[in-house]
């Protein structure tokens, strides 16, 4: 900020004098720590030794140790866990992306019958409570078969995560011009090879955060997965993890290193997406 | 269906016309092969939605049907049909009409519960909006690093929400969480934060708020770059101090992406079920139980009591429609289509 030659008052437009900086980044930098803290403070507890967590002493690094980790993977059900969670994650993302562009699309660019109904449908979807809605879709569930089963689990957490995804979609296929994809038609393809070829691509700011809103929601949801898999192999992590801090036992140093563990892919498939997350999530709402 | 379109894309003017706006040409009357018609041209959008009109249709519709049908009857788990083996016990609960609803009215705990709730959506919210428009203010500046500021800051955001329940609840933790630690090094005294009400209901809060901020924080941020720049420029050529540049260009080019976020934002905190039942189990007590956790209580713990969880349930919906509905109609009021 160099203003040597201007007086204050005078200074260029959209600059701030060092004050303003640091006052700026100090409220940043204050912001950034107690988002990181809770983070941070996890990944060092779960370095502890194996009753490491009994103690919340200050101190960084005492004795780093991978005891809990090794306790993790080879004593309790963990990968068990984990490889459900990952199946219905990877299952609800992809029929997730899926289902929501292509019915964001539709409600973007046709007027069709039910149009309306479909986006009021849409709307108020997301305002069903789970509880309303939990036990009714239990005893349908077992109607079905479906309990203790990962596909019906994906499908109860589909209809959490599409409305909202969909509506989002919808906001930034509208931003997107029609104009090209009368070009597409025009070029001869079908409506299906213009939304495929054409318009699909150009949305891959909104599909990166639909997959990470789809996979966020499957990763992290409780609710649905305490009730629907009940079955000791079946559990996934959000429901399995409840086991290491119960009512009368608790280790922390379990949880910690398995939060960790679990936070790991969360963490991966955000960094890949955040670039497109200020344009992807807003792009359309702006406008709506 | 291929055979189809052929021709009828002839009569609508050209492929050109075929490309979505429709809407006109169909109108004009009432010929035998209407519906035909209406299927050829409509087909592929039908086809694009089928998917989620059927699976809401059936997750969402259904059990909604039956929910409301079960809040008007004594259903139990005792009481419901089951089967055991091979033995079918049928069902032998009874209609009872608005019983439940009016029991659950009557009683000082659905209003002690809404209160709460209420207090915990308005103030989440406000934090979450208050908090999220300041952060995205600053980093909507030429800060230094700002992509550094943004990625972290979002961070919470990409932690799974039961996994920072848990984080949370160990840093509350009265003997070993790392909040007492550090009230205890600056010389205060130890306080049990999830074991009174008062301080149990501001950790909640504390959690909500530390695991909301990133979403508003992006949404308004989007809101924030899609305000021309020139808008600024102008006014401050004319003049306009930064407050008034924040009232009046700010504040009405952020009115779209506030509604819908405050809107959403209101509803999930209204129906946020992690956080409560991971981080204090809605208690001490049931002080911190909102009426989603309660009603997930109700239905899933002792003997579980379908028919009080369904009305619950159907009342907490009431309230969300009632809400949006009322929200909608301020909305339309400033003149927003929404």
């Amino acid at each position: 900020m160099s203003t040597v030659t201007a007086t204050p008052k005078a200074r260029p437009r959209g600059e701030r004098g060092p004050l303003a900086s640091i006052l700026l980044h100090g409220a940043l930098i204050a912001a950034t720590l107690i988002s990181l803290f809770p983070v941070v403070w996890l990944v060092l507890t779960s370095l502890k030794p194996r009753d490491g967590w009994l103690s919340s002493e200050l101190e960084i690094f005492n004795q780093p140790s991978l005891d809990n980790y090794v306790r993790v993977l080879g004593e309790t059900e963990f990968p068990t866990w984990l490889l459900n969670s990952v199946l219905a994650a990877a299952l609800t993302t992809v029929l997730g992306v899926i289902v929501a562009s292509t019915t964001g699309y539709a409600i973007s660019r046709f007027r069709f019958p039910g149009h309306r109904g479909v986006m009021w449908l849409l709307l108020i979807t997301q305002m069903f409570p789970v509880a309303i809605l939990i036990v009714p879709l239990y005893n349908l569930m077992a109607g079905l078969g479906l309990l203790n089963q990962i596909p019906g689990l994906v499908i109860a957490y589909l209809t959490v995560a599409v409305p909202f995804c969909a509506w989002m979609m919808k906001s930034y296929f509208d931003t997107i011009p029609r104009e090209i994809d009368q070009a597409g038609m025009v070029d001869g393809l079908t409506p299906f090879g213009t939304f495929w070829r054409v318009v699909l691509p150009l949305a891959r700011p909104s599909l990166a955060v639909t997959a990470f809103y789809c996979f966020m929601t499957a990763w992290g949801e409780v609710a649905y997965a305490t009730v629907f898999m009940s079955q000791e192999e079946k559990r996934t992590l959000g429901v399995g993890l409840q086991q290491f801090v119960g009512q009368h036992w608790s280790d922390w140093g379990l949880l910690t290193a398995s939060a960790v563990l679990i936070a790991i892919p969360a963490a991966a498939v955000f960094l890949f997406v955040q670039r497109h997350l200020v344009t992807g999530l807003t792009a359309g709402a702006t406008k709506s | 269906m291929a055979a189809s379109t052929g021709p009828v894309t002839e009569t609508a003017g050209g492929p050109d016309r075929a490309a979505g706006a429709g809407g006109a040409p169909a109108r004009r009357g009432a010929e035998p092969g209407r519906i035909r018609l209406a299927m050829a041209r409509h087909w592929y959008a039908w086809a694009m939605t089928a998917p989620v009109i059927v699976v809401v249709g059936v997750l969402v519709g259904w059990p909604l049907a039956r929910g409301v049908y079960l809040s008007l009857t004594d259903a139990t788990e005792a009481n419901v049909g089951r089967t055991i083996g091979v033995n079918v016990i049928p069902a032998t609960y009874q209609f009872v009409g608005l019983d439940n609803y009016l029991s659950i009215l009557s009683s000082g705990l659905f209003w002690e519960r809404l209160g709460w709730t209420v207090v915990w959506t308005a103030v989440c919210v406000g934090l979450h909006y208050g908090i999220g428009l300041a952060l995205a203010m600053m980093l909507h500046r030429k800060v230094r690093g700002r992509s550094v500021y943004r990625v972290l800051l979002i961070l919470p955001w990409a932690i799974p929400g039961f996994v920072s329940a848990f984080i949370w609840r160990y840093l509350f933790n009265s003997d070993f969480g790392v909040i007492n630690a550090m009230l205890k090094a600056a010389g205060f005294g130890a306080v049990g934060w999830l074991d009174d009400p008062f301080t149990a209901k501001i950790a909640v809060i504390a959690v909500n708020v530390w695991l909301g901020v990133p979403f508003m924080m992006v949404a308004l941020l989007g809101g924030l770059q899609s305000i021309p720049a020139e808008l600024y420029e102008a006014a401050e050529v004319d003049g306009a101090t930064p407050w008034q540049r924040f009232r009046h260009i700010t504040v009405p080019g952020l009115r779209s992406v506030s509604s819908t976020v405050v809107l959403l934002g209101t509803i999930w905190t209204f129906n946020m079920f992690p956080i409560i039942y991971l981080v204090t189990k809605g208690g001490p007590g049931n002080s911190t139980e909102i009426l989603v956790t309660y009603a997930f209580r109700e239905a899933f713990t002792g003997v579980r009591d379908y028919s009080g969880s369904a009305t619950w349930g159907v009342l907490i919906l009431a309230l969300l429609v009632v809400l949006a509905a009322i929200y909608r109609r301020a909305l339309r009021r400033q003149g927003e289509v929404w």
